[in-house]
């Protein structure tokens, strides 16, 4: 697999095993819950609704009984470049006012919620619909316990911004914090992991710096069966899947007939 | 009633008349107004925008305008500029739509925007790669260029041209008006190219992202060309709707003939240079991205019927009437053409906004539908309505077109 992470010392990424993933949802909600994603008294406008995880179903489209599911959990992808060959992601060198940047020495997209003013030039720029904009003001029902879930390290978004997954970015800042008063410059493997990652009860996602090679995700990349979604728009993303099924590998691009490879040797 | 407000020579309608005649535009607007102090008072959750839909009917509505409105400062180059004169009989009008169209442009995006008290930060916080940074930047100054253009048109009214200073102040600005002139083609080539590039740089959307120069993608020019085609049609057809609606001759023959002329050569040029970067996209950007031409004409209702309609019936189809001199000189088909003209850009500017956004870019992401609110009918028919109303406005006190008194001679 091509290697392109970036020329920062840390560029975070995640592995997504999607033979493991049973699509239980917890990533979602352990992310929104994590970073106060505010929800709606009815979600049932899935076009408006926020999700910075998303889970989508996916089938080989066979007749049963030869049916075959599997789940495509879609976090930011934290794209490198913006599918020319700048290092930037698609949503990065578009947003007018610099409200999001893509932060050299950990890959990181960011958002500025504060300097948004909503234009949402980001979200039609991004392919993979992992942009989201607030339609109404934030709500977090009074009464049902969902005020005292809310975290102090997370600012609510108010209402028209943008926002998205951030790679829980202040749990970076807190092992960061942690490792500076034990005296130490970098964070352990393991130390900085997101919400998603750690809530997962299968283990399907992996998390950690795809430049130190002592990590896990830099070394399940190298995997003959790692793939990333959509990798022919070349936005260099780092968040990578693990699929042993070839129709799953052939449903994250889009392909020409006779174009996908299914993968023959094992060990690459 | 107001008649020593009307200019010398011309005749006008009753105050009465004209009263009825504004109320409908005067509708509009209030339809507009509600619609906007919903929008701002409670959200953009009053649209039928999605995540999906990031952009919509005000998009389309503002590119379209901002094309159609070109005739302004395509019409003062080709005045002030290339020296045009039988075009001075046209310019104000143009200048006036102008106006209209951009100043309404502008007011669609403060609402359009989720945060419309932080619309500053675009200017403050720039960033200098992003497309809509320059069409910003442009477009506000563009604007007060515009602004400057009407102050001498304005100034030509029959109370305020008797106050000597703003007599003076009116002439002098008419005396400068090619600076102005060169200014805002200099700001609209650049605004309009931008508008092409904010979609032509999505290179992660296979179905808008295009190659390019430098910086600049294709959709860049092309935006440019299609809107100076496109614009002097839209001058045109206004102007006509203004003649058959005070049932007068406002414009000679000789200018209106001069517009369609040059646009119909221009809207050829630009339907090579499309087809050129439609068949460089199919065979180059989109079987790269592993995707074939039928993939984005398969769900809903955006079929092949768009690309025929925009490149066809509204492109080749009027820019051939347009380049055959009898045929552009026969009023029935200088309309016709015209319309098609500003229908084919209307369309051009729907599929890149809606039609990209419509169309899922992962393979297992479904198709969604998207219809707008009243809402948002109510912001967009609100320009439509201003539009009507400033140039009635303008037609009735200020000596708008200088050819009137001549072509339409009151009998005492």
């Amino acid at each position: 697999m091509e290697k392109e992470h970036g020329h920062g010392k840390h560029q975070y990424g995640m592995v997504i095993d999607l033979d493991k993933c049973t699509g239980c949802g917890t990533c979602m909600t352990a992310c929104a819950a994590e970073n106060n994603v505010s929800v709606r008294p009815d979600e049932s406008d899935k076009q408006r609704s926020i999700a910075w995880m998303q889970l989508f179903k996916i089938t080989n489209g066979k007749e049963f009984p030869h049916t075959e599911v599997s789940y495509f959990p879609r976090p930011c992808m934290h794209c490198n470049e913006n599918g020319r060959g700048h290092h930037v992601s698609p949503c990065v060198s578009v947003c007018p006012p610099t409200a999001t940047q893509l932060d050299l020495d950990t890959g990181i997209v960011s958002q500025i919620y504060t300097r948004c003013i909503g234009c949402r030039y980001c979200q039609a720029a991004c392919p993979y619909k992992a942009r989201y904009f607030n339609w109404w003001d934030g709500y977090f029902p009074k009464g049902k316990g969902l005020e005292r879930y809310l975290s102090p390290e997370v600012s609510p978004r108010m209402r028209g911004v943008v926002e998205k997954c951030t790679f829980c970015h202040h749990r970076l800042m807190r092992a960061k914090t942690k490792a500076y008063a034990e005296g130490r410059r970098e964070i352990e493997e393991g130390e900085y992991i997101t919400a998603c990652a750690e809530a997962c009860p299968a283990q399907a996602i992996t998390f950690g710096d795809l430049n130190n090679p002592k990590h896990k995700v830099s070394q399940l990349i190298k995997s003959p069966y790692a793939f990333r979604l959509l990798e022919r728009l070349n936005t260099k993303p780092k968040v990578y899947y693990l699929s042993t099924k070839d129709w799953v590998r052939k449903m994250a691009d889009n392909y020409l007939p006779g174009e996908f490879k299914p993968v023959t040797k094992i060990g690459g | 009633m107001d008649s020593p407000l009307i200019p010398e020579g011309v005749k006008r309608c009753s105050p009465k008349l004209f009263f009825l005649w504004t109320l409908p535009w005067l509708g509009l607007l209030a339809w507009g107004g509600i619609s906007a102090f919903l929008c701002l008072y409670k959200g953009l959750n009053q649209t039928n925008m999605s995540n999906i839909f990031a952009f919509a009917l005000w998009i389309v509505f503002d590119l379209a305008v901002i094309a159609l409105g070109a005739g302004a400062f395509f019409t003062g180059f080709l005045t002030y500029i290339i020296g045009k004169g039988e075009l001075k009989n046209i310019i104000n009008a143009a200048v006036i739509i102008g106006f209209i169209c951009y100043s309404g442009a502008v007011a669609m995006l403060g609402i359009d925007i989720g945060q419309p008290i932080r619309g500053w930060f675009i200017f403050w916080h720039a960033n200098v790669h992003s497309m809509l940074v320059e069409v910003s930047f442009c477009i506000t100054c563009y604007l007060m260029v515009l602004g400057i253009e009407f102050i001498p048109i304005i100034l030509e009214n029959r109370q305020l041209d008797k106050v000597p200073e703003l007599h003076f102040f009116g002439h002098n600005l008419h005396e400068i008006m090619a600076v102005f002139a060169a200014t805002g083609t200099f700001l609209s080539f650049f605004h309009q190219g931008s508008l092409g590039g904010m979609y032509g740089v999505m290179y992660a959307r296979p179905f808008a992202a295009r190659g390019g120069f430098y910086v600049w993608p294709w959709t860049f020019f092309l935006f440019i060309l299609s809107a100076i085609a496109a614009g002097p049609c839209f001058t045109i057809l206004c102007t006509k709707l203004a003649e058959k609606i005070t049932r007068k001759k406002l414009v000679p023959d000789r200018a209106v003939q001069t517009l369609a002329k040059i646009s119909a050569w221009l809207l050829a040029s630009y339907m090579v240079l499309k087809i050129a970067d439609t068949l460089g996209w199919l065979y180059g950007i989109v079987p790269k991205a592993g995707l074939q031409f039928m993939d984005f004409y398969r769900e809903g209702p955006y079929g092949v019927w768009l690309v025929v309609a925009e490149l066809l019936i509204c492109g080749i189809v009027p820019a051939i009437i347009l380049m055959i001199p009898k045929a552009r000189e026969h009023g029935g088909w200088l309309i016709t053409a015209c319309l098609l003209t500003c229908t084919g850009i209307v369309l051009n500017r729907f599929v890149f906004i809606v039609v990209n956004l419509a169309i899922p870019v992962m393979p297992f992401d479904r198709f969604w539908s998207y219809l707008p609110t009243w809402q948002e009918w109510g912001i967009g028919m609100a320009v439509v309505g201003y539009g009507f109303l400033l140039f009635s406005l303008a037609y009735r006190y200020l000596p708008v077109f200088p050819m009137e008194k001549n072509l339409n001679p009151v009998s005492e």
